[in-house]
């Protein structure tokens, strides 16, 4: 789960990471209002929406006067704010985090992060803070400093003080620097986050360390033991088809294509849009029904990929194994009905009671496509869509030629 | 013979009185020497009761000196799935399987940490299972689509491995043992110690190896066939279509920071001379073709 940068500096403040002073303002006029209550002459206004590249989408704002904090805060607020991260059509922005200015001496970066090779949390930084942290990575690896921290005795003075020294913290800020790291550690451990990042964490002028930014992701699988997380969701940052999915207890992400499809296990599920995309096609959904896929669940699953306009086809691939193919059958037979399918549907089942589930979709009387393998399967849906688009594209020449003949009669007429 | 486990390994279901563990000790136990595998069940709360004949223990330390069961295989709900596998490992059992989808990374962070220097074997979490065909299944895989040959199988995903034997009984393919490792950042055995495993087991082959999107253990053990692998593997991986940054599904599976992609996956494998398909639909034909 993600979660807002004001958020996220609320945690870290929580843990000791010092961060600017600052409020989160929903309207103009709360963000005059927090300007106001900060005091001082230099206000950051800062569009708060998951995605990361703000700064360079023209979400990040400096203003030097109460005037200029609201003329930006009323420019931020409700734009579309496109990012590397959003896709062309940007993420709308509807709250904003109001900030004192900093004088910034030096930027740097810092990161945490699970490490699968040594299975363990890794804390990296760099001297390199406010730009792209993968195209440092890419770039100079060795500008990136890593420390595996051990979990029995959490992220020691040691540690944190190497990777102080290593990103060039300068020994005046060593001792906040050190807290720092320690309190970063402890808040990504107790709050079982997934991803905590710092771009920029700065030295001050005064020699102050603090976070400028702040990202933090959390562990879904460890939701169920920290409600005041869950309580910071923002669903208006989310793809509404997959929050309607999760209520399903279905596990969909959009994509960019046109063939939808339903799949039982996350891996099988990859593996035939791989192979959608193998034969030419494009899948339109990651979609894994999970192991109970009742005909509720399956109708459910249809609705959601059916809502996706780009919809042309839909592939269902289902290998069963607890799950009764003659189930998985009546359950599609039921969902194509019920929300009267009317893009061609092609389905693979194998595994248990599978000739059962055929026989259910071939007696349905439905134009099911029914295919022996994976192969054939997305081969069929891909021809489904292209015959479908050739089809449309006679339909459009008739036409053209239709209304082609009657303008020549009607010119006919005249003369 | 096999890995892992076969017709002498007795085993102990943690778990065995929730909804999953009931139901699939029971296909487990109707699966070949499965009635005479399956000796023991732990639940703190039931000790003295029994399941379906099936003996329940009040911890894994009691049911091990019991039945003499070494391999144990947990159904324990998320929360307290990591504490299931410590207390396994504690009681020194020689392997576990944990089926458990969920469980929260810091949890088996800290397990993990806490297995170090201990000889037990983990599978898992958040897979399959292991089954040794004809001889024993511990999972929640479908038994039938199994075949006894000489094929071993490893793979990170569910569906996807069933998927793969599918395709090798079909083609008469048998196989020694199928091991899901499962889908989860922080988990047990990897591709690499599988395959070792499958190199020493003399009734083992070719090897078909699947992976998916995200880490580097797909090149990892790779890069350990190339040196060290006697028998022909063969090799896919799920997820060339999935977009950097989505979570596909596992908790593992996700491209982050341009690393994990399936291309450079496939690229390593290559060059280790691992023969690897881009169509799913053509594992058990390619292990056919290298076979001959």
């Amino acid at each position: 789960m993600k979660i807002h940068e004001y958020q996220g500096k609320e945690i870290f403040r929580k843990y000791g990471v010092r961060t600017p002073r600052g409020f989160a303002a929903f309207s103009v006029d709360e963000a005059l209002e927090a300007a106001k209550k900060l005091g001082g002459k230099v206000w950051v206004v800062k569009a708060q929406i998951h995605a990361g590249g703000r700064g360079k989408g023209g979400g990040v704002k400096v203003a030097r006067s109460l005037a200029e904090v609201k003329t930006l805060a009323s420019k931020i607020l409700g734009m579309q704010l496109k990012t590397h991260q959003t896709g062309p059509q940007g993420q709308k922005v509807r709250r904003l985090l109001i900030e004192e200015g900093a004088d910034i001496r030096k930027e740097l970066y810092a990161g945490m992060v699970v490490d699968r090779v040594s299975q363990r949390v890794v804390l990296m930084a760099s001297s390199e803070g406010g730009m792209d942290i993968e195209e440092v990575a890419a770039k100079t690896p060795e500008k990136i400093r890593k420390v595996t921290v051990d979990p029995g005795q959490g992220l020691t003075d040691a540690d944190a003080d190497e990777i102080a020294l290593a990103i060039g913290i300068p020994e005046a800020s060593l001792p906040q620097g050190r807290a720092l790291f320690k309190a970063l550690y402890k808040c990504f451990d107790e709050t079982d986050a997934s991803l905590a990042e710092i771009n920029p964490l700065i030295i001050s002028k005064d020699n102050q360390v603090i976070a400028l930014d702040s990202k933090l992701n959390f562990d879904d699988n460890a939701l169920f033991r920290h409600p005041e997380l869950v309580a910071l969701r923002d669903l208006d940052e989310e793809d509404p088809l997959e929050i309607e999915a999760s209520r399903h207890d279905l596990n969909y992400i959009s994509l960019d294509g046109n063939i939808a499809c339903m799949v039982n296990g996350a891996g099988l599920a990859m593996a035939t849009m791989d192979t959608i995309k193998l034969f030419g096609g494009s899948p339109a959904n990651f979609l894994d029904v999970g192991g109970g896929a009742t005909a509720e669940k399956v109708t459910a699953a249809f609705k959601i990929m059916l809502s996706n306009r780009k919809v042309k086809a839909i592939l269902v691939n289902i290998f069963g194994g607890i799950m009764k193919c003659d189930t998985i059958a009546s359950g599609v037979v039921q969902a194509a009905r019920d929300v009267k399918l009317a893009v061609p549907l092609v389905v693979r089942m194998k595994g248990t009671n599978e000739d059962l589930g055929k026989k259910i979709l071939k007696d349905s009387g439905l134009p099911i496509i029914s295919a022996d393998n994976m192969a054939d399967a997305a081969k069929s849906v891909v021809a489904a869509v292209k015959k479908k688009a050739a089809q449309k594209k006679i339909v459009k020449k008739k036409t053209v030629k239709k209304a082609a003949k009657k303008a020549a009669k009607r010119k006919a007429k005249k003369k | 013979m096999s890995i892992l486990i076969d017709r002498n390994t007795r085993v102990m279901t943690q778990g065995i009185t929730g909804k999953t563990g009931m139901f699939h000790t029971q296909t487990s136990r109707a699966y070949a020497n499965g009635g005479a595998c399956f000796v023991a069940g732990v639940n703190p709360k039931k000790a003295g009761e029994s399941f379906e004949g099936i003996p329940i223990f009040g911890s894994v330390k009691d049911a091990k000196a019991q039945t003499g069961a070494n391999v144990s295989v947990i159904y324990v709900p998320p929360p307290f799935a990591a504490a299931a596998i410590e207390e396994a490992v504690e009681a020194d059992l020689d392997l576990v399987i944990c089926i458990t989808e969920g469980i929260p990374v810091r949890d088996m962070i800290r397990t993990k940490y806490r297995m170090q220097g201990k000889r037990t074997l983990l599978v898992g979490p958040n897979c399959p299972g292991v089954i040794t065909p004809d001889e024993i299944k511990i999972g929640i895989m479908p038994g039938h689509i199994h075949k006894k040959g000489p094929v071993g199988v490893v793979s990170r995903s569910g569906t996807l491995t069933y998927e793969a034997v599918g395709q090798l009984s079909e083609l008469g393919l048998g196989q020694s043992s199928c091991v899901g490792i499962g889908g989860d950042p922080v988990n047990g055995l990897k591709h690499i110690d599988v395959l070792k495993m499958f190199n020493d087991d003399p009734k083992t082959e070719a090897v078909i190896m699947v992976g998916e999107i995200g880490g580097s253990d797909e090149e990892t053990a790779a890069q350990w066939v190339r040196q060290h692998m006697r028998k022909p593997v063969v090799g896919f991986i799920a997820g060339i279509t999935a977009p950097p940054g989505k979570r596909m599904g596992h908790a593992g599976a996700i491209i982050s920071g341009g690393k994990g992609t399936a291309q450079e996956k496939l690229a390593v494998m290559e060059e280790c001379g691992i023969k690897v398909t881009r169509n799913p639909a053509e594992m058990g034909r390619t292990l056919r073709s290298i076979l001959k």
